[in-house]
């Protein structure tokens, strides 16, 4: 099944995460991972979910997000060329002799070392899900001791989705598509 | 402006009553033209109840005895008018009270505006007394929810609440009210018409575009066996004219689902009545052998379809509907528009010429002769008076009046709509979609408040009966001229069908008098008259409603006459037998080649 990133702009109110999140469980939705955060207005926050689905049930996902009434606009990025990036921190054990291994393996990533223990390291990296995953599987011998990921947030290259794009109210008429 | 009209002991220096949340909410509804609601009031409600008595010139207050009952009585008011409903409770039990028939106006798209009281903001989350997280609880449940926690919000809050719920695709919308914001104090009179902060809402824009028309009408023109297949959402829409123009002038039958039921004249020739599980053969057979199905403002429900893969296989599938969301997610259509099904019907009158209209003579000579060969029919029954024949008379009786058919849910309801022939849209009311037992009555009560010139009637079965009995006393405080035809069968009618379908008559709890009585376990002779429980007439006269019980045909006719002539609430107790069954019916999940006639 194909992996969609849907990126929604939202009404940034109490409540607003808690009505998505329960729509898409009671229609029986499944989303991969879902990230959400302010945008360049904070009156709108913007979230990205990635979900795993048929062009048909993604469809389905995008009309009922936009049905929701504190949700602006929705777009998939299916086929459209994006910049999409996670971010994990993880604090793997180490002893003396193993630090110099892991250390270049962070630099190899371009990961960041952001704590330093007697017998841990705690690490930062982003970027996309499989780089992410490589990583965290070059550390699982040495013993990861802790292990937090955010979802995924994307931006498209060329099209723009900024708040002031998403306010313009949408086309009269839908696209004739016509399935015959 | 806040002058207060008070009773002669306080007319000496009343003091000028401030502006607070529950008068500025009370003035909100008078702006949006609420003339009456339904609402019971309680701790977390009564700064609204006050200012209710205030206004009580302009809004009428009408007392249910179940939250319950009030909010069904409010879709009633929505159904029959097309306007806004409106209701209220207090907080935790008053407000979940309304959950049902939240979920209910959900389902069937009725606007419903419900206010309901809630603990102060300042002991939201602590368990409160009476505290139910009522904004959590309705989110699935209604098209939109609020909670005012400022009360420089309450004006706009209410205009954006009426506006989402009667636009678009209409639905409920909560509005969750605490207490102590309703006791907060505006400085002045607020702007009753603010302007509304809904950017991510444009129900408006959806329109047809001219090139799906001409597409449509080709479609139309290269058919040989088109079929309408149309539903609430042409109700909504009242496009009920423009839709009888059309199909007369193109020779379309029309298929109507439960509720569509109205919108097409039930006693005209193009009509196929209703199809779906219990719907007529003919319209059964004639979607399932359709060359082009015209699914206009329906949702292809699962009462309606059976078996989705083989629904309409043959043809190909226009479907009209406002809300996008609704094309392909049970069905794939050939041809989606997403626009008001009146503007479609209006566009296609404009355009239709002569040679639009399809050669449909052979199709005609198929249909009539599926009408001939399996017309809705019951039997002769000798003395017994079958539900079918009880609604037939009720249609001969009330036909030539301006009359409303509220339901409960089972086979009596099953019946109205095949027997009951109605002729315009919004005169049959019934909880379709999410089925919900008692509620006839709380919705005719809804009805007789809106439609005080016309006939309100209830027909109902003894178990959704008894599921809001309560609002007889609403009936009769309230003046409200209900007449309840009661089809008392003792059973839960179509459970009971169905276990003898499907379970080999196995009773199942479906037996409603003592479980110490041969029925109980299915082992009764069948002749449930000589003791039947409750005693209804004598619970009616209990409340001050008029009633009557009739066993016989041959006392029906009169019995009925008297109770439609009868000046005030009534109740007629019409004992039936529970071995009828609704038929035709097509198993759930199964197709037309499954339908079981006999």
């Amino acid at each position: 099944m194909m992996k969609h990133v849907l990126s929604a702009m939202v009404m940034n109110q109490p409540g607003v995460l808690a009505h998505i999140s329960g729509m898409l469980a009671s229609r029986a939705f499944n989303i991969e991972s879902l990230a959400v955060g302010e945008t360049e207005d904070p009156q709108f926050s913007r979230m990205t979910f990635v979900v795993a689905g048929d062009d048909k049930t993604v469809d389905q996902v995008r009309k009922q997000l936009e049905k929701i009434v504190t949700v602006v606009k929705v777009v998939d990025y299916q086929r459209t060329e994006i910049v999409d990036r996670g971010l994990i921190l993880l604090k793997v054990a180490t002893t003396s002799q193993q630090r110099t291994a892991i250390l270049e393996l962070v630099s190899i990533f371009r990961a960041k070392v952001v704590d330093v223990g007697l017998n841990e390291l705690m690490i930062e990296l982003s970027g996309q899900d499989n780089k992410l995953n490589s990583f965290i599987d070059l550390m699982r011998p040495y013993g990861i001791v802790e292990l937090v990921r955010t979802g995924r947030i994307a931006l498209a290259r060329e099209v723009s989705m900024s708040v002031s794009d998403a306010l313009k109210p949408p086309a009269t008429y839908d696209v004739p598509e016509v399935v015959v | 402006m806040a002058t207060v009209e008070r009773s002669s002991h306080t007319e000496t220096s009343a003091p000028p009553r401030p502006i607070n949340g529950a008068e500025v909410l009370v003035k909100a509804l008078i702006k949006q033209g609420v003339d009456q609601i339904f609402a019971y009031p309680g701790g977390c409600s009564m700064p609204l109840h006050q200012a209710l008595t205030f206004h009580k010139d302009q809004i009428r207050t009408i007392l249910p005895r179940h939250e319950q009952g009030g909010a069904f009585a409010a879709q009633g008011v929505a159904r029959t008018t097309g306007k806004v409903g409106v209701c209220m409770a207090t907080s935790g039990p008053g407000a979940t009270n309304l959950v049902t028939s939240l979920a209910d106006a959900k389902m069937d798209s009725i606007p419903l505006v419900a206010i309901t009281g809630q603990v102060p903001t300042t002991v939201i989350g602590t368990d409160a007394f009476q505290e139910t997280p009522m904004v959590e609880i309705s989110r699935a449940i209604t098209k939109h929810h609020y909670l005012i926690t400022d009360v420089r919000d309450t004006a706009r809050i209410v205009k954006e609440a009426f506006h989402i719920a009667r636009t678009g695709r209409p639905g409920p919308v909560l509005i969750d009210f605490p207490k102590n914001v309703q006791l907060t104090n505006l400085p002045e009179e607020p702007d009753y018409d603010p302007p509304m902060n809904l950017p991510g809402y444009h129900p408006e824009v959806r329109h047809v575009h001219p090139s799906q028309l001409r597409q449509l009408l080709a479609m139309i023109r290269a058919s040989k066996k088109p079929v309408f297949y149309v539903g609430g959402g042409a109700i909504q829409a009242e496009a009920a004219e423009e839709l009888k123009k059309f199909a007369e002038k193109t020779k379309i039958p029309v298929a109507m689902t439960v509720m569509g039921l109205g919108v097409f004249p039930g006693d005209h020739p193009q009509s196929l009545h209703m199809l779906g599980m219990h719907g007529t053969v003919y319209s059964n057979y004639a979607v399932d052998q359709a060359d082009l199905l015209l699914a206009f403002g329906v949702r292809f429900d699962d009462r309606v379809t059976g078996n989705l893969a083989e629904f309409a296989k043959h043809g190909k599938i226009v479907h009209v509907d406002i809300d996008a969301s609704e094309m392909h997610k049970n069905k794939l259509a050939h041809l989606p528009i997403i626009a008001n099904v009146k503007e479609v019907l209006q566009g296609l009158n404009a355009l239709v010429s002569d040679d639009d209209i399809p050669d449909t003579r052979d199709w005609w000579v198929q249909i009539n002769e599926w009408k001939a060969k399996f017309p809705l029919a019951y039997k002769d029954s000798g003395e017994f008076i079958l539900q079918q024949y009880a609604i037939d008379e009720l249609w001969k009786q009330t036909k030539h009046r301006e009359t409303f058919v509220s339901v409960g849910v089972g086979q009596h309801q099953m019946f109205a709509a095949q027997f009951y022939k109605f002729a315009k849209p919004r005169t049959w009311l019934s909880s379709s979609g999410l089925g919900t037992m008692g509620f006839g009555l709380p919705c005719a009560m809804g009805v007789a408040a809106a439609q005080p010139q016309a006939l309100s009637i209830d027909i109902d079965g003894d178990g959704s009966f008894q599921m809001n009995i309560q609002e007889l006393a609403t009936l009769v405080c309230e003046k409200l001229p209900v007449k309840i035809l009661l089809l008392n069968n003792q059973h839960l009618g179509m459970v009971v069908q169905w276990e003898d379908r499907f379970h080999q008559g196995n009773r199942a709890h479906t037996y409603l008098g003592p479980v110490d009585h041969p029925e109980a376990v299915g082992a009764g002779d069948g002749q449930h008259y000589a003791d039947t429980y409750p005693n209804f007439v004598q619970i009616a006269q209990g409340y001050g409603v008029a009633a009557a019980q009739v066993r016989s045909k041959k006392a029906y006719p009169e019995a009925l006459a008297k109770m439609l002539a009868h000046d005030g609430p009534y109740l007629l107790d019409v004992l039936c037998p529970y071995q009828e069954q609704v038929l035709p019916m097509i198993p759930s999940g199964k197709t037309v080649k499954d339908i079981i006639i006999e």
